[in-house]
């Protein structure tokens, strides 16, 4: 995906062969967030640093987006072209677990536990023609 | 000082194309105020909610410029309960002797659509499309489903039982029966939850006439006491809504710390309750507030909805009225339907849907986002 550039800055590091989704530490008591903050949601803290937490995990849980959301819903689908996509939490190797939208959009194709990895996807482009992108998670096997 | 309910108002849930949300409000204060016996000008305070049918106390508009005090509440879901807790402090504390609450609501229809900056969030979380509740309450029982190995019949009956009460509830939004196959067969919205499983926004308006309890019989013959109003937002690690990421560690939810309040608070355990309402913004949400607020094991709710604990006629009776499923969301009214329900039951003035046995003490648990619950007990 060449020119492409990330939707919102910051959540994934980018341009990156293997992109692996950027939060953030805490380093008073070591929990993490995601995406990136500068105060802790554990201990009220503000002493955080950015941390790389990796592109691989597991599934917690998931559902299947089934019909077009409305606003703030904004990718260049119509009604006719909108495909169902999954959702769930991905659990990372710190434990953390993050919300994210899922290649897969059947329920035959979805299962708690089963190992998933992080690819990039285009949103929409921009008025440049570049593709914006953000992240999913996809089952790992299909991984690319 | 004891605070006690004595006035009762409802406009009926559902859709009224003729009225606004404000004055579905006003007619709810009107109705509360004749069930206590008593007119706007005697009420010393306000408190009142509405989400998305502008700011409460214009109310006053339509009911008198009496210049009391009408302070606006605007907590979620949870709107209704953080406008009754207000009250209970406030003649608990000795302020006053006898007001108001309200809450009243006209949303459009279909899902809400937040904003993500409104909840903290940047545009890329809902531009993505992960900003919407649906996902939210489908990933929950998903896991629970996993967690705790309830089947998907489970989800299908509390669906029945909902729109079965509705059916015996005249201001209910739903007053239609559903055979399991119309809910079984109903389109899927975000899996496991289809259409029939989840609840509508709405419109209404409920109020609520409270006072001090030593006064209670100047208003009406039967008071209910509010033994205990609890609200709690969430601790770090309760899976909520809108969450980008979550802890490692599942904490315990806001439902939970809320109810355990209200039961040391009020004296009182799980057994002694004879009739509730647990927030039901789809069947999961009954499901897991089952076990939330303390009235069974996780798990256990496989056993209890195939037994039918939870009916009319059953043990622990929950959501008599068809709660949110068959009644519709008004946010800002919704807390309030739940407590006027259960007022209702325990006057014993249930008609079809009357709980037998002369239920003496109820309860009430609403929850909304980002992560809000509120309990009240009341007793007879």
């Amino acid at each position: 995906m060449s020119g492409a550039k990330p939707l919102h800055p910051g959540l994934f590091t980018w341009p990156n062969a293997n992109p692996s989704l950027i939060g953030s530490r805490c380093l008073d008591c070591g929990e993490h967030a995601f995406p990136s903050q500068g105060s802790c949601r554990a201990c009220s803290g503000q002493n955080t640093q950015n941390a790389e937490l990796g592109n691989t995990g597991t599934l917690w849980t998931w559902t299947i987006q089934s019909f077009m959301p409305k606003t703030p819903y904004h990718t260049d689908e119509t009604p006719e072209t909108f495909r169902p996509y999954g959702v769930g939490y991905v659990e990372l190797p710190c434990g953390l677990k993050v919300e994210s939208r899922l290649r897969e959009n059947t329920p035959d194709a979805l299962r708690i536990g089963m190992p998933m990895a992080l690819e990039i996807i285009s949103v929409r482009k921009d008025e440049q023609g570049d593709d914006l992108v953000t992240f999913q998670f996809c089952a790992a096997e299909e991984a690319h | 000082m004891e605070v006690a309910i004595v006035g009762l108002g409802l406009h009926p849930f559902g859709r009224t194309a003729t009225m606004s949300g404000l004055e579905q409000g006003a007619a709810a204060v009107r109705a509360a105020l004749a069930d206590a016996g008593t007119d706007f000008k005697a009420m010393q305070f306000a408190f009142g909610g509405s989400q998305d049918s502008g700011n409460a106390d214009s109310l006053v508009n339509l009911l008198g410029l009496t210049g009391l005090q009408f302070t606006n509440v605007a907590n979620g879901c949870a709107t209704g309960g953080s406008s009754l807790n207000a009250a209970y402090s406030a003649i608990k504390s000795g302020q006053y002797d006898v007001g108001l609450v309200v809450g009243f609501d006209k949303h459009d229809r279909g899902a809400f659509n937040p904003k993500p900056a409104e909840w903290g969030l940047d545009d890329w979380y809902g531009e993505t499309g992960l900003m919407l509740t649906t996902q939210y309450f489908g990933m929950k029982i998903q896991r629970y489903m996993h967690d705790y190995g309830i089947s998907r019949d489970t989800l299908i009956r509390v669906a029945e039982k909902a729109f079965r009460n509705g059916a015996l509830t005249p201001t209910a939004w739903r007053q239609t029966a559903l055979s399991w196959e119309e809910i079984e067969n109903a389109p899927m919205v975000s899996e496991p939850l289809n259409k029939y499983m989840f609840c509508s926004p709405a419109e209404g308006g409920c109020a609520l006439v409270v006072c001090r309890a030593d006064i209670a019989h100047q208003f009406h013959s039967r008071p209910i006491y509010l033994k205990t109003a609890v609200v709690r937002s969430r601790n770090y690690g309760s899976f909520e809504v809108f969450s980008p990421s979550q802890p490692p560690e599942v904490a315990a939810s806001p439902t939970v710390t809320a109810s355990q309040a209200a039961f040391e608070l009020a004296g009182l355990g799980p057994e002694d309750i004879d009739v509730a309402q647990l927030q039901d913004t789809e069947v999961g949400a009954e499901i897991m507030h089952m076990a939330e607020n303390g009235f069974c094991a996780h798990g256990d709710q496989e056993q209890w909805l195939a037994d039918g604990v939870t009916e009319i006629t059953g043990r622990l009776p929950v959501n008599t009225d068809g709660g949110c499923l068959a009644n519709g969301e008004p946010v800002g009214a919704s807390g309030l339907r739940q407590v006027h329900e259960i007022c209702v039951q325990l006057r014993g003035d249930g008609g079809a849907r009357q709980v037998a046995g002369e239920p003496k003490v109820g309860y009430t648990h609403v929850y909304g986002a980002p992560g809000i619950s509120g309990v009240n007990i009341l007793a007879r």
